[in-house]
């Protein structure tokens, strides 16, 4: 519980020092499999970002107006996942009439936003810690940044590891967790600068 | 993939198409609880129960659901079961329901679960797609048992909270934290490989 904390201090911690997918481990199954070609790495993580920022917001209000006043906790995993489906699904309907070319780099990724553990995960988050509205949108966000820039470093990171010798077992999924891991550890270096949990 | 016998399917889901090991399925809910080992198991017994439920359910519903919007049918399927899991530790492990956290939630977003139930309770019975998320779980349980046993060994010195280690011994710190589990896993799979690899080049 930590509703005193700055929303510049959330928005740091939530993109450095507690990253959703480096200290969290969430969002990690697209993760893996996109982050071979950064172009769509890049897609990816705008598109996680825009529908993280969205729901959040969506399921802050429901959960303050309608969940916990109708006493519907124990519904909420449902609500959450409902929120989540129905805002990709109008978000790729809304891109595919404006804008088609935004929605030949980024439609394919959008169905699969909604199994990523993620954008759920924040929700999840954001009621456990009872995160007031501002709050919550800095989180949010923060932590698609977060995502966005890690998963962005990763594809980088395995364009070289493409060429370096890496021994055959190893090869494909294995050296792509260990690099996880050293950036992991990379990212933990931030803790000392400031701790939000 | 009709007639699949039951042994043949545990083999290949415990060991040869091990969901972790294949396709690194659904490690984003579990990964995180395994610095203890008491948490792993009852995480991994909650997949393991939602998985075969929801295969259940899948394969009995499978000719009324209409195939344009079974996703999203069955990511509710897989909530209905996750919520029952949810209550029935708040109930019985308040202890540990909390220190889980958001983590149980997150077993419906556990692509393990959706996989199989796309993959194979669309096409087969219930008894035998039962037997199938049953054993699913199973493979997922062993590896992150694995992972979780050795994160509690060497970052607290405790085997399920008992201590088995001197206490001379110094605990490792990275082992509590993120990356160590990454490095594991990571570990884990290509041990696996190797194996495979080894026996694919002797046939």
């Amino acid at each position: 519980m930590a509703p005193e904390i700055h929303p510049i201090v959330l928005l740091f911690a939530s993109v450095f020092t507690s990253n959703i997918l480096l200290a969290n481990f969430l969002g990690m199954c697209s993760f893996i499999s996109i982050s071979k070609d950064m172009k769509s790495a890049n897609g990816l993580g705008l598109a996680v970002t825009v529908v993280l920022t969205i729901t959040s917001m969506l399921n802050w209000v429901l959960l303050k107006f309608v969940i916990i006043p109708l006493d519907l906790i124990y519904l909420r995993y449902i609500i959450f996942i409902i929120v989540i489906a129905a805002t990709v699904q109008i978000l790729e309907m809304i891109i595919d009439r404006v804008s088609p070319a935004l929605y030949l780099s980024l439609g394919i990724f959008l169905p699969l936003i909604t199994v990523n553990c993620a954008i759920l995960g924040v929700a999840l988050f954001m009621q456990i810690r009872e995160y007031n509205f501002v709050q919550t949108v800095v989180f949010s966000f923060g932590s698609g940044i977060g995502w966005w820039l890690a998963i962005m470093a990763l594809s980088a990171i395995n364009k070289k590891i493409e060429k370096a010798p890496v021994p055959p077992a190893l090869k494909g999924p294995g050296i792509t967790l260990i690099t996880i891991g050293f950036m992991a550890m990379a990212f933990i270096g931030f803790s000392g600068m400031l701790s939000v949990q | 993939m009709n007639g699949d016998s039951p042994a043949k399917i545990l083999k290949e889901n415990v060991w040869t198409n091990n969901p972790i090991f294949i396709q690194i399925l659904g490690i984003c809910s579990t990964l995180a609880v395994t610095n203890n080992l008491t948490n792993t198991l009852i995480m991994t017994l909650g997949v393991m129960f939602v998985a075969a439920f929801t295969n259940i359910t899948v394969s009995l519903l499978k000719q009324v659901i209409p195939r344009k919007v079974r996703m999203i049918v069955q990511t509710l399927i897989i909530a209905f079961y996750v919520i029952i899991v949810d209550i029935l530790l708040r109930a019985y492990l308040p202890e540990i329901s909390k220190s889980l956290g958001p983590y149980v939630g997150l077993i419906i977003t556990n692509c393990i679960i959706m996989g199989r139930a796309e993959a194979f309770a669309q096409s087969h019975g219930p008894l035998i797609s039962a037997w199938d998320g049953l054993t699913s779980g199973l493979g997922y349980m062993w590896v992150l048992m694995l992972i979780a046993f050795v994160r509690e060994i060497l970052g607290f010195g405790t085997v399920f909270g008992y201590a088995v280690l001197p206490e001379t011994f110094t605990p490792w710190t990275i082992m509590v934290m993120a990356p160590s589990a990454f490095f594991l896993l990571g570990s884990v799979l290509w041990i696996a490989k190797a194996i495979i690899l080894k026996k694919e080049r002797g046939k």
